[in-house]
Formats: C-alpha cells, sequence, structure tokens
C-alpha cells in the first residue's frame, strides 16, 4: 500500500478531521438536519447532548420556515411595496438564523469546545451539511 | 509510493518562505476580496455584490425598453385624451401598474434565484468516501443517484458533478449560469435570470402585472380609438391622428396572449406546488408509474399551496455575496500565483486558475496511484495519456475563464491548466473513467472545465 501525502502535514500543523452531518428530507425540502450521533463523535461526546443540539437547531429551522399569520403578513406587506420592504427590513427567517447562529456559538463554548469539537453554522455551508471539526488529541492541549 | 513524480513538485515551495513574502509584499498587504469577486458560476455582480445578474441577461433590456417605451408612448399620446373624455384614474392606474411591473421586473433580475454554493473540498471528499466505500479501485460506474424518501415516496437525489454535492430535491443545475439552483423552475431570458425558490414570487406578481398592464392599456388604447372615431371621423382618420396608438395596440396585442397564457400556467403550477422544470418532465404525473405517485410537496389544500410559494417566509441567500473570503484561502491562492503560476497575474481571473493549479497539486500530493502526471506548467499542453473521451474535444479556451476577458497568454494556461485538471481529476478517481453517456459527460466536461475549486479527491 503506498504512502499518501497530505499537503497539510507539509503546509500546517494536523489539527482536524471533519465529518458531515446531513440534511433529512423525509418531510420535504424543509431544513432538517439528521440527529443521529455520528459513529466518530461516540467517544467524545453525549448521545443525549447532541441529539438535543441537533434537536433544537432543526427546531429553529422549522420557526424560521414556519407558515403561519407572520410569515403572511410578511409577505403580503412586501407584495403591495412591490418587494422593496425587504431592502429596509430584517425578514423573520434573517432573525431566526442570527438566533442558530448564537445558539451555535453558545453550544460550541459550552459543550463542544471543551470536548475538542467545533460546529460550523449550517448558513455559511448553504444549509447543505452541519459541518463538524474534530480537533485531534495532541492539539487540544494547545488550543485549551 | 514515491515516484519521480512527487520530485517534480518541491512542497517546501509551497509553503511561505521569507523570500517569496519578502519578495512579494503586496500578497500580505492585498485587500481582502469579497466573495463575490471569486464566484465561480457564470454570473455578473454589481454595487460590490449587492446586484447579481446572470452573465446571459441579452434580452432583459429588450424587455424593459418594450415595457418603458409601450408606457411612455401611453402616457403621452393616450392620456390626454382620455383624461379629457373619461377619468384621471386613467394614468394614476396606468402609472402605479408601470411601477409595479418595472420594480417586479428589476427584482426578479437582481435577486439571488437560491443559487447553491458549491460544496467545499472537505464535503466533496466525505461524498466521495461514502460513494466509494469498497476502496476498490476496479472500474464501476459512479452512482449517480440517491434515493431518499419523501413523504413516504421516493424521490431520486442527482449528483451534480460541477458543484460536487447531490443535489437537494427540487434543485437543478442551471447549465447557462452554472450554478444549482433550489426549487428551480426555469432560466428566463426575459428576465434574464433563473427563476427559483428565492425570486419566484417577485417573477409571479411580475407576470401577473404585466397582464394587467398590457391589458389595461390594450383596452385603454381601443376605447381611444373608438371614442376619437366616434366623433364624426372614421377609424383611418383617428389613427392618423394618434399614429402611436397603433405601435401599442400592435404590442400589447402580441404580449397579451403569450403574457395572460403564461400567468394562467403559473398560477396552475402555483396552485398544484409545482415547479415548471417539475411539470415539463412529467416528475409527477400520475401516468408514469403505476403507483400513485403525486406530489411529495403539495400541502393539502390550493390555498395553502399559493401561501406557501408566494407568502411564505422569505429564505436568504446562500452564497453570502459581499463577505470576505477567508484569509487562509486568499493567501493559499496567492502562494500558488506567486511560485507556480506568473502569466495568470492578469486581472481578477487568478484565483480561479491558481485554485484549479493548486488543486492538482494537492490531488498529486494525496494520490498515491498517480503515475503519469506531471505538474502542468503554464507552457505544458498535454499532460497525461489518460482516456480523455473524444467529445471532449479540443480545449475550450473562452469556458474555462468565463467571466471577464482574458490575455491571450493566461487564456492557454487556463486551457491547459483546465485539461490538467480534468485529467487529473480522471487519473484519480478510477469512477470518473467511465465515458459517461453523452449528457452526463457533457456537463463533467463543463463542470471540470468551470469549476473553481475542484475538490481533491483522497483515494482511500
Amino acid at each position: 500500500m503506498a504512502e499518501t501525502h497530505s499537503l497539510q502535514e507539509l503546509q500546517t500543523p494536523p489539527a482536524s478531521s471533519k465529518i458531515f452531518i446531513q440534511r433529512d428530507y423525509g418531510s420535504g425540502t424543509f431544513c432538517r438536519f439528521h440527529t443521529k450521533l455520528p459513529s466518530e463523535l461516540e467517544s467524545r461526546v453525549d448521545k443525549q447532548q447532541f441529539e438535543e443540539t441537533m434537536q433544537t437547531l432543526n427546531n429553529l429551522y422549522a420557526e424560521a420556515e414556519k407558515l403561519g399569520g407572520r410569515s403572511y403578513l410578511e409577505g403580503c406587506l412586501a407584495c403591495l411595496t412591490a418587494y422593496t420592504v425587504f431592502l429596509c427590513l430584517e425578514t423573520h427567517y434573517e432573525k431566526v438564523l442570527k438566533k442558530i447562529s448564537r445558539y451555535i456559538k453558545d453550544q460550541n463554548e459550552k459543550i463542544y469546545a471543551p470536548r475538542g469539537l467545533l460546529l460550523t453554522d449550517p448558513i455559511e455551508r448553504g444549509l447543505r451539511v452541519l459541518e463538524i471539526t474534530i480537533f485531534e488529541d495532541r492539539s487540544i492541549g494547545s488550543s485549551r | 509510493m514515491k515516484s519521480c513524480e512527487y520530485q517534480q513538485i518541491d512542497p517546501r515551495a509551497l509553503s511561505v518562505s521569507p523570500q517569496s513574502a519578502q519578495s512579494h509584499p503586496e500578497t500580505k498587504a492585498q485587500r481582502p476580496r469579497r466573495k463575490w469577486e471569486v464566484f465561480p458560476g457564470k454570473n455578473r455582480f454589481f454595487c460590490d455584490g449587492r446586484i447579481i445578474l446572470s452573465s446571459h441577461s441579452g434580452v432583459l433590456p429588450l424587455t424593459l425598453g418594450l415595457i418603458v417605451v409601450t408606457c411612455g408612448l401611453f402616457f403621452a399620446f393616450d392620456c390626454p385624451f382620455l383624461v379629457e373624455h373619461l377619468t384621471v384614474f386613467i394614468p394614476v392606474i396606468g402609472g402605479v401598474l408601470c411601477m409595479f411591473v418595472i420594480l417586479s421586473l428589476l427584482r426578479t433580475s437582481f435577486t439571488d434565484p437560491g443559487i447553491l454554493p458549491r460544496a467545499t473540498p472537505d464535503e466533496a471528499a466525505d461524498i466521495e468516501k461514502q460513494i466509494d466505500t469498497s476502496g476498490s479501485s476496479s472500474y464501476r460506474p459512479p452512482p449517480r443517484t440517491k434515493e431518499i424518501l419523501i413523504n413516504q415516496q421516493v424521490v431520486k437525489l442527482k449528483y451534480c458533478f460541477t458543484c460536487k454535492m447531490f443535489r437537494p430535491p427540487r434543485t437543478s443545475h442551471c447549465s447557462l449560469c452554472d450554478n444549482c439552483v433550489e426549487r428551480f423552475d426555469h432560466h428566463c431570458p426575459w428576465v434574464g435570470n433563473c427563476v427559483g425558490k428565492r425570486n419566484y414570487r417577485f417573477f409571479y406578481s411580475f407576470i401577473i402585472s404585466l397582464s394587467f398592464l398590457t391589458s389595461f392599456i390594450f383596452g385603454c388604447v381601443i376605447t381611444h380609438l373608438t371614442l376619437r372615431s366616434q366623433s364624426g371621423k372614421s377609424l383611418i382618420q383617428a389613427i392618423q391622428e394618434s399614429p402611436a396608438s397603433v405601435v401599442e395596440l400592435v404590442i400589447c396585442f402580441f404580449s397579451v396572449w403569450s403574457i395572460l397564457g403564461l400567468s394562467g400556467f403559473h398560477t396552475y403550477l402555483v396552485a398544484s406546488n409545482l415547479t415548471t422544470n417539475e411539470d415539463i418532465k412529467g416528475s409527477w404525473s400520475s401516468k408514469r408509474s403505476t403507483e400513485d405517485s403525486g406530489n411529495p410537496y403539495t400541502y393539502s389544500s390550493i390555498i395553502i399551496n399559493c401561501c406557501a410559494t408566494l407568502c411564505g417566509p422569505m429564505p436568504p441567500s446562500l452564497i453570502d455575496r459581499r463577505g470576505f473570503v477567508p484569509p487562509e484561502e486568499a493567501a493559499a491562492a496567492s502562494h500558488t500565483a506567486e511560485i507556480e503560476l506568473p502569466p495568470f497575474t492578469a486581472k481578477n481571473d487568478t484565483n480561479m486558475c491558481t485554485q484549479s493549479t493548486k488543486d492538482v497539486l494537492e490531488r498529486m500530493l494525496y494520490s498515491s496511484d498517480f503515475h503519469a502526471v506531471c505538474p502542468v506548467g503554464p507552457s505544458k499542453t498535454t499532460p497525461l495519456g489518460l482516456e480523455v473521451p473524444g467529445s471532449m474535444g479540443p480545449p475550450r479556451a473562452p469556458a474555462v475563464c468565463p467571466r471577464r476577458a482574458i490575455p491571450e497568454s493566461a487564456g492557454n494556461s487556463c486551457t491547459t491548466c483546465g485539461r490538467s485538471r480534468k485529467d487529473s481529476l480522471h487519473s484519480i478517481n478510477p469512477a470518473f473513467r467511465l465515458a459517461s453517456p453523452s449528457p452526463s459527460l457533457t456537463r463533467a466536461n463543463m463542470a471540470l472545465s468551470d469549476t473553481r475549486e475542484d475538490g481533491f479527491i483522497p483515494l482511500p
């Protein structure tokens, strides 16, 4: 078996590997992620904790995309103003996305960073995946 | 295996060395670039990324021109007569409709339709790893689809070779814009943009308001000519007095049928929560399969479908046009530019070409089965003896760096790096050696030429 050379090894100190939590399309095109704990993280984080984080995230995305009185009102107001209102006001979705960013930052600080993990906000990956960076043991000491 | 190919690349040259840093101080002091400047799709950006437009926007000026000219003639020649003989509300209504049409049109054209950013190299590698779990290098066709269950119905997700990901449901890749667009409806040449999840409501309001406007003007012009010819004159005389009305009449007559037809069609689509793409392909037509394969995305009632499509929450743009490119990506791109590709300093397309070369180098270092690939400098043109399918044809220099005009040397080099990327991509993953059936090959050809970040594909 031939050796593989990693460009990362040559250029930057090896620190991390990444795993990706994919979207769950079981109920349509709504933004939901799989809540099952990946096997690579089983040794690092509690299953229940992880599922709680994912479930909260899914609930927040559901709140952003909820069809209800508020979104209809926003839509109608936008239509009446020939959609110029979106240039001035922040939409409900954007507000919830900010909430999600704060939540992820909070979770990272409290739960995941001490375990050498980093959750990347899905919006930075186009809401395709939730990227989790796993830092290697030897770099945990230096990052703490 | 440590083959001679490794020695041709000096990894140390890729790291930051004091000499290179000093000799190119401008790379350190390089102004931070916004993401729209390095966007891989075929789009044009204005106002520092605030406005996005497709590169194929040829007919938009015509659309705008027709609307403005028709409305202008209407206000100038028909309104004075009608205000005098009927009511002052006619130009008021006309003005409101005209404004609404133009604003909706501009909103449709200048809004991101729901472009999905391409997969990062890590994501692409992860997907590849999941696909190629057997780890064998034997030939097998790469799975291009993945089946999932949506609302108890089987839906196939296709793999996009350009964007390096499995497309979410209802997403389609627009070959004109070279982007995957969510809830892709169609690429509208009149509007000069794709119509997708984010701008469908604008498009719908544009065609509905345009139907009203053309019908309104048509009706008003007919009324105007009728009133003129009633007061003792013949129709010919009336037309001679107001020749502009004939122009409006002709434009409106031909537009109103097509616009009304289009509005009706899209009203049907909205009510059944379908896209033009799905309707044309017959994705959810009951005739296709014996089982009941209805539309899995439709809600229980027409009203909810309409509300969801038109008044639902406005999703944000996923491509973050005005964000800044992370410094490590910019630095990596510039380092590769310094060391490998001096001719690529032309304009801003440097990043696209240098990034591709960086990917080539990365892949070479990752791959252990790399047999015959040598690093491609600007001078090389035929790096590989791999099976490059015949339909790939000669390198398509204009298509490689589509966004701006490039100097000749850079053009040739871009062609070179484009081909080297293609060839190296072919060599690394045996799955890609499949000289696949033409449709996907054409797409792979386009994908390989135009992708900025080609995401290395390491072998397990």
